[in-house]
């Protein structure tokens, strides 16, 4: 199956994460965090205005942003 | 760097992850005894205290560092933590032991900045807490395997229990009795070949241009080597010819394929799984944790905001009427010093500065403390629970309409209650522009000291039952808010421009806040709040004083004194001499039950005294100054020393216009003296037999009052936070304009309506 943006996920569904396509820039903290290319996650679940996402990575929930959640690329499990 | 003598206390820092128990680890080691103040130049909180169980002769400092995620910051809070350990901070000497916290139940990232820690070569202590937790979720941890593969002590405990924390205290007393230990260096990064090769090179350069640290030469080349800012944010302190080799390096690393930026995450990130893997027995948990389930509550798309509202509403019926009934007894208490001074010495102009001047003007400050107490209470409540962490989850949409994020939710919310605490709550804001826009605008939300403003208004000059009157109040509430925002967006997108970082929010699991802590924080920042705001405040108000009371015109007291002992020998034609007057007065004033005609008399003729001399002060001379300014707004010069005295506090304006109106002096939350104020306001004509305080003039200046910045402590505490006086200024200029062309339109806009 081809990776999908983490945005375009369910909740509930898991995946690992295939590519990460965020500006080298913004992408230090995010590694730093463990979201990192291989790192297995499930999606937990959207703010109920749509926007950030909630998700368990390496034991740990963690929200990011619709607008970064577009550029991580998952291939799901 | 470490010029140890006998007589220096040894240093030992406490850093880890936010949320990993740290604070409470921290109270258990010191108990009450600690201090907290601020590094200098930045309102960081600096927390130390001695370890309890340290003894006299041997002591031991802990010092509790802000939590931080990793050694690469990314907010101030994180700068501050990551100069200390590189020994950058001249303030503080170099740590003689680094305790790491970690979370138990979080291990694995926790794991990530331990190793980044116990990499610099300090002898260190870890403290492998919430052992409780972690078992709860089906997780045993081998503690001696952990201590094996990092090779430091591992001491597994629960803070919050306090099970543990006193081997760990004892050994840390143990460990500063023994003095300093050779300490064998560790990397944990798994490093690409050509990586790890280009790193030691410039280790080896490291060492040589610092030799005082150079143990921590390992670690800054790692960090040089693979964060974009470390070199960026200090181009000072590393020779350009440093920085060239740091960059050639990473030019060579990019040619052959190296990612510099995430090589030595990834493989760091690999050991800390392969520790984790090693040490944890799975021994099955729950297949939802309680926090899980709290979460799909708190969280859900229905009641998750209504709980939200709930927790609001819950915050400000706290604020603005529990407050209210402790805020009463401290006006009693000044109330009460304030007539024991003016009795215990004789009357004059010391005596008149220090019940006017000192007790009114430190008065003005306390009675505020209860508010300024709740707010922290339900605000360290909800940190500690975690509960802050899914406000900004559920608000982050709206902040991010405005260009900001869900943590600048934070610092507003609380600059409901003041601007003060709020301002201080955007260290947490990773981005300088970011945290510059939340200052900026948090003073546009109306806090408390607002309120006794709308409130006497609103009584003079807004008809109509209580239902107007409190949709008027509200409606002040949301201009502040809409003010806030919209103003924040403007800033986004013209001076503070720049794309912020991704947000990047941790949820952790719910935690029972510990009464202890939650109070400790309340204190710890009520009293900080305290000394601040009543140093500038005190200051303040004895200049007012002065300002208020001279030059001063016997003829105005002469006049007066004359007129009082007529009436007083129109009633009573026996009394002729002065001594006969001031007896009479005595007397009357010293009689049980209601005042009479005469005495009412000569009490109006006091207050017209005040009223006089006040209009012939330096502040009546002023506020006829600036009348030209507020014309066009309709205010006239008794409004003008009114709102020129609140650029030093919103809240004097109550007390300043009890004064010019001769209305006593009646205090800004004193329910009696606002409605007698807000009932002499209706009265008020203009030459033309019209009403001074219209509909229109009232709503005018609560627009006035929203906007403009009239706090001086605020810019006190801004100039501190920004480190100059470019965005106090700037920030004031901005305000008022904003308050006097918006205060101009809602007049005009009045007029046009029919308003007068």
């Amino acid at each position: 199956m081809d990776p999908r943006p983490l945005s375009s996920l369910t909740p509930g569904s898991k995946g690992v994460v295939a590519s990460i396509q965020v500006p080298p820039a913004h992408r230090a903290r995010m590694l730093e965090m463990g979201l990192l290319v291989g790192t297995p996650l499930e999606v937990i679940r959207f703010a109920p205005l749509g926007d950030p996402v909630e998700i368990r990575i390496r034991g740990y929930n963690l929200s990011l942003r619709r607008h970064e959640a577009d550029l991580v690329l998952v291939r799901e499990a | 760097m470490s010029t140890a003598t006998s007589q220096r206390s040894f240093l030992a820092v406490l850093t880890g992850n936010p949320n990993c128990g740290k604070t409470t680890l921290f109270n258990a080691l010191t108990g009450l005894r600690a201090r907290v103040g601020n590094y200098a130049g930045v309102t960081v909180e600096r927390k130390e205290g001695a370890l309890l169980v340290s003894s006299r002769d041997q002591p031991v400092t802990i010092l509790d560092l802000p939590g931080t995620y990793s050694l690469s910051p990314q907010s101030l809070d994180e700068q501050i933590a990551r100069d200390i350990l590189f020994q950058r901070l001249p303030e503080v000497a170099a740590p003689d032991l680094v305790l790491v916290v970690i979370d138990g139940s979080n291990l694995q990232r926790n794991l990530y900045y331990a190793t980044q820690v116990i990499e610099l070569g300090y002898p260190t202590f870890v403290a492998l807490n919430m052992v409780d937790v972690a078992r709860a979720n089906g997780h045993e941890i081998d503690d001696r395997s952990l201590s094996a593969a990092l090779g430091v002590p591992v001491f597994p405990m629960s803070a919050s229990t306090g099970e543990g924390v006193k081997a760990f205290a004892d050994a840390v007393k143990a460990h500063a009795a023994r003095g300093t230990q050779r300490v064998i260096p560790r990397e944990f990064s798994e490093l690409p070949e050509d990586f790890g090769r280009e790193a030691r090179e410039i280790q080896g350069e490291l060492s040589k241009l610092f030799p005082h640290r150079e143990r921590l030469a390992a670690a800054e080349a790692l960090l040089l080597l693979s964060d974009d800012q470390a070199l960026q944010a200090h181009p000072d302190h590393y020779p350009a010819a440093l920085q060239e080799k740091v960059r050639n390096a990473r030019t060579r690393l990019e040619k052959s394929g190296t990612d510099w930026r995430s090589a030595s995450i990834e493989g760091r990130y690999a050991r800390a799984a392969a520790i984790e893997m090693a040490v944890i027995t799975e021994t099955g948990g729950p297949e939802e944790t309680v926090s899980d389930r709290i979460d799909r509550v708190v969280t859900h798309q229905v009641w998750g905001p209504l709980i939200f509202v709930g927790i609001l509403l819950a915050l400000f019926v706290s604020i603005f009427w529990v407050a209210e009934i402790p805020k009463g007894w401290i006006e009693w208490l000044v109330g009460a010093l304030a007539g024991w001074v003016s009795g215990a010495m004789p009357p004059g102009d010391l005596n008149d500065l220090l019940t006017n001047g000192v007790v009114a003007g430190v008065g003005s400050v306390v009675v505020f403390l209860p508010q300024i107490c709740l707010l922290f209470l339900f605000i360290s409540a909800l940190e500690d629970s975690g509960y802050m962490a899914r406000a900004a989850f559920l608000m982050d949409r709206v902040m991010s309409r405005v260009g900001l994020h869900g943590k600048s939710f934070i610092p507003m919310l609380s600059s409901f209650a003041c601007a003060i605490p709020g301002i201080m709550a955007t260290r947490t804001i990773e981005t300088v522009q970011d945290r510059l826009v939340t200052i900026l605008v948090a003073p546009l939300m109306s806090c408390s000291a607002r309120l006794p403003v709308y409130t006497v208004l609103i009584a003079a000059c807004i008809g109509g039952g209580a239902f107007v009157k409190g949709l008027t109040l509200t409606g002040m509430y949301l201009l502040g808010i809409v003010g806030a925002l919209g103003m924040a967006w403007l800033f986004k997108k013209t001076l503070l421009k720049g794309e912020p970082p991704p947000l990047l929010l941790e949820l952790p699991p719910y935690k029972r806040p510990l009464p202890s802590v939650i109070l400790r924080h309340m204190w710890d920042r009520s009293s900080l709040f305290l000394r601040r705001a009543g140093t500038v405040i005190l200051g303040i108000n004895i200049l007012l004083w002065f300002l208020a009371t001279f030059p001063r015109d016997e003829g105005i007291g002469n006049r007066f004194e004359v007129e009082r002992n007529q009436r007083i020998q129109a009633e009573h034609p026996g009394d002729t001499t002065p001594e006969a007057w001031a007896a009479r007065r005595a007397a009357l004033e010293g009689a049980e039950g209601e005042p009479g005609v005469l005495l009412e008399a000569l009490r109006q003729l006091d207050r017209e005294q005040a009223g006089e001399e006040l209009r012939n002060s330096y502040a009546g001379r002023l506020g006829r100054l600036v009348e030209p300014v507020f014309r066009p707004l309709g205010f006239d010069w008794k409004m003008g020393i009114g709102i020129v005295a609140s650029f030093a506090a919103r809240e004097v304006f109550v007390s300043t216009m009890s004064v010019v109106y001769n209305v006593g002096a009646g205090d800004a939350g004193d329910e009696e003296g606002t409605s007698g104020l807000a009932e002499r306001m209706k009265t008020e004509r203009r030459a033309d037999g019209t009403a001074v305080y219209t509909p229109v003039t009232g709503l005018t200046l609560m627009v006035f009052y929203v906007f403009a910045m009239q706090c001086v402590s605020t810019v006190a505490v801004v100039r501190r936070e920004t480190n100059s006086w470019r965005w106090p200024l700037f920030q004031f200029a901005y305000m008022t304009a904003l308050a006097w062309v918006l205060a101009f339109a809602t007049r005009w806009i009045g007029i046009a309506l029919g308003g007068g």
